[in-house]
């Protein structure tokens, strides 16, 4: 498998008011050309944060302080904002949570569609408009060329999705960003989508990385999973062992705290006590250290290292950031 | 099992209409049609979970339950007496025996009152509670959510989201209730802190002997905390049956493919799942479709579908499923 993207100790910060918001604390991963990943974390965590910080997508506030992301070998962290605006849109595409106010109300989907291709690529707005219903059709759209003259407004929640998904796609994206995209709609529209996205990612070989809070999702779905929390990234693995052999004290007490329809109804759920850290005011050491059942005393001064785990060897190690090894602890509630 | 148990709450074909105006200015009226002619029963002591997809009804349910907003027709008995028909003063004499525990709980506490405060207001208004015992039953109160009494004296916006629907719930048994609808409790809430909230609502149901509705959409929360479970779909009622016949015995050709929508945090069932996928939208409320609300999605829908309307039959043990075709889909699917 041939990297696509490699990003190297990624730090971002917010400034406020009286000091700065740490949302991104070192994060470093690769992901391979045609590889899918997800990325898990609840609210504030920095999942979002880090992935926008990928393509500099970020508000005034934010500055990436530290680290490098490559893409097929160029450094996008230090490249100028119009290189960096060629590369949005075109060999990055974005699909956002929230359909409704990431379209323009006032445009038609075909204009809109439009400016994404020619933006990019010079041809004449009755061939992009063609290229517009292709993509359509594409995302499963019926009526395609009437659809072109609509407004927004006029489709539902899961079309709006849809054609986010189509935007996303216009340039043939070597990798597309898909930040919580079923977040906001009902759960057999999600599952429409996520089988339209998986049937996509096969006939077009993109790489693609899925934001969510929802670790049963992701299940079905991508092939690497990486959970994130506090603004760090505290354990990374692919699919199977994650859910089969997780090592991280938080990806434990997550799994364990999720009813599914198949766990024993009516009895008291496994949870994991206090909330997630306040980041205007982290915790010194681990993160997760407040909640963590198996906490050792270097936990609260010392912030654990994303390390391969020793035994996974191969090119995609299991890696995690704790000091204690949960294995050799047992299973603790 | 509930022969020998009454209903506290019965539930008669309850309609709510909300009239609408439509167009730039406004000038084109219309109903939509939230819920049309829903009946069931909360019997005492026990969760009905009621789930569907966002617009179905399931929380202009719970609010028309609770006469928050008025029904357009039907009736809601709670212990017997109709609520929809009493008169603003006993109704208000009853609210402290129906209570509500809603979906945000950073719109749903008062900012500028102390949590104290907030917990003895509803002791007050509706005289639960002697004045020189409100302080300790207050800290009863916060301590039965699992929080320290010295936070009487803090302010909401001090609290995280978690602990603010704690708040919530405490406010909500500050009236001493029999009956409390959670509309969708702990959707708002981060996925580590949803199970702290769940297992709480289960432990004061234990304690107060308190029968809930549970508004969700999340169904593995809703099989995880329902005794029954209705599923609802435009309005109507497509499904209604024990926890155990619904999720292990689905028969509505809806709620199988709702169940079958619900992702698995277990990839091994992911690989070998067949899912059903429903083809279009939601319809739309405002002009819903004619005889079965949900035929212009189903896969089994015949011309009967779209004239006559289902109505929910008994399958046996009280599973009741309004799908005109059922006999057949399940010698078909069988």
């Amino acid at each position: 498998m041939t990297k696509l993207l490699e990003v190297n100790n990624l730090h971002t910060r917010f400034k406020v008011r009286n000091g700065y918001l740490h949302a991104v604390n070192g994060v470093s991963f690769s992901l391979d050309k045609g590889e899918m990943l997800g990325v898990v974390g609840e609210s504030g965590c920095g999942k979002s944060v880090s992935m926008m910080s990928l393509i500099r997508l970020l508000p005034p506030a934010a500055q990436i302080t530290e680290g490098e992301v490559l893409l097929d070998g160029e450094d996008i962290t230090h490249a100028s904002v119009s290189r960096v605006n060629s590369i949005r849109g075109s060999k990055v595409g974005m699909i956002f949570q929230d359909p409704m106010t990431s379209l323009n109300p006032f445009m038609k989907i075909g204009d809109q569609l439009v400016e994404g291709i020619v933006y990019h690529r010079k041809i004449a707005k009755a061939e992009a408009l063609k290229q517009a219903a292709r993509y359509l059709k594409m995302v499963g759209i019926s009526n395609a060329e009437h659809r072109l003259n609509e407004y927004p407004h006029q489709l539902s929640g899961g079309m709006r999705q849809r054609v986010m998904i189509a935007m996303a796609l216009l340039n043939e994206p070597s990798l597309v960003i898909a930040d919580e995209p079923t977040t906001a709609l009902d759960v057999t529209i999600q599952a429409q989508i996520v089988e339209l996205v998986k049937g996509l990612r096969e006939k077009l070989n993109m790489s693609i990385i899925w934001i969510t809070h929802d670790l049963s999702l992701l299940a079905g779905m991508v092939d690497r999973i990486m959970v994130m929390y506090g603004g760090y990234v505290v354990e990374e693995a692919v699919l199977d062992d994650i859910y089969k052999a997780p090592l991280h004290p938080y990806t434990i007490g997550l799994l364990k705290s999720i009813p599914s329809l198949k766990t024993e109804a009516g009895s008291r759920l496994p949870s994991i006590p206090g909330a997630p850290p306040n980041l205007f005011s982290p915790p010194t050491g681990c993160p997760f250290a407040p909640r963590c059942a198996y906490k050792i005393g270097r936990c609260q001064d010392e912030v654990p290292m994303l390390a391969a785990v020793s035994g996974a060897g191969g090119e995609r190690p299991h890696r995690v950031a704790c000091w204690v090894d949960v294995r050799e602890r047992g299973v603790e509630q | 099992m509930h022969a020998k148990q009454k209903p506290l709450v019965v539930v008669e074909n309850l309609v709510k209409h909300f009239p609408v105006k439509l167009g730039a200015f406004g000038n084109q009226s219309a109903v939509v049609h939230a819920i049309d002619g829903v009946s069931f029963e909360i019997y005492q002591g026990e969760t009905l979970g009621l789930v569907g997809e966002s617009g179905c009804g399931k929380s202009t349910t719970g609010f028309a339950l609770l006469q928050l907003h008025k029904a357009t027709s039907g009736s809601v008995k709670f212990d017997g007496v109709d609520l929809a028909r009493l008169p603003a003063n006993e109704l208000r004499a009853m609210r402290k025996r129906v209570q509500i525990v809603f979906q945000d709980p950073y719109s749903t506490l008062n900012p500028r009152m102390t949590i104290g405060e907030a917990l003895a207001e509803p002791m007050r208004v509706h005289k639960t509670c002697p004045e020189k015992d409100i302080q300790h039953r207050v800290a009863q109160l916060i301590r039965d959510v699992g929080l320290n009494p010295n936070v009487a004296n803090r302010y909401p916006h001090e609290f995280s989201g978690g602990q603010r629907q704690r708040i919530c719930i405490a406010r909500a048994l500050a009236s001493n209730p029999e009956f409390i609808v959670c509309d969708e409790p702990i959707s708002a809430l981060d996925v580590s802190i949803q199970a702290q909230i769940i297992n709480l609502l289960m432990d004061i149901q234990e304690k107060y002997n308190l029968t809930y509705l549970f508004i969700a959409h999340d169904l593995a929360v809703v099989r995880h905390i329902s005794d029954r479970v209705a599923v609802m779909y435009l309005g109507k009622i497509m499904e209604i049956a024990s926890k155990d016949d619904l999720f292990g015995r689905p028969m509505h050709p809806y709620t199988k493919a709702l169940l079958s929508a619900v992702p698995e945090a277990d990839p091994d069932l992911e690989r070998t799942r067949k899912r059903i996928i429903l083809q279009g939208d939601v319809s739309n409320a405002i002009d819903p479709p004619a005889g079965c609300r949900f035929h212009p999605r189903c896969a089994y829908a015949a011309d009967i579908c779209t004239q006559s309307i289902p109505e929910l039959h008994d399958q046996g043990e009280g599973h009741r499923v309004a799908c005109l075709r059922l006999a057949e889909i399940e010698k078909e699917t069988a």
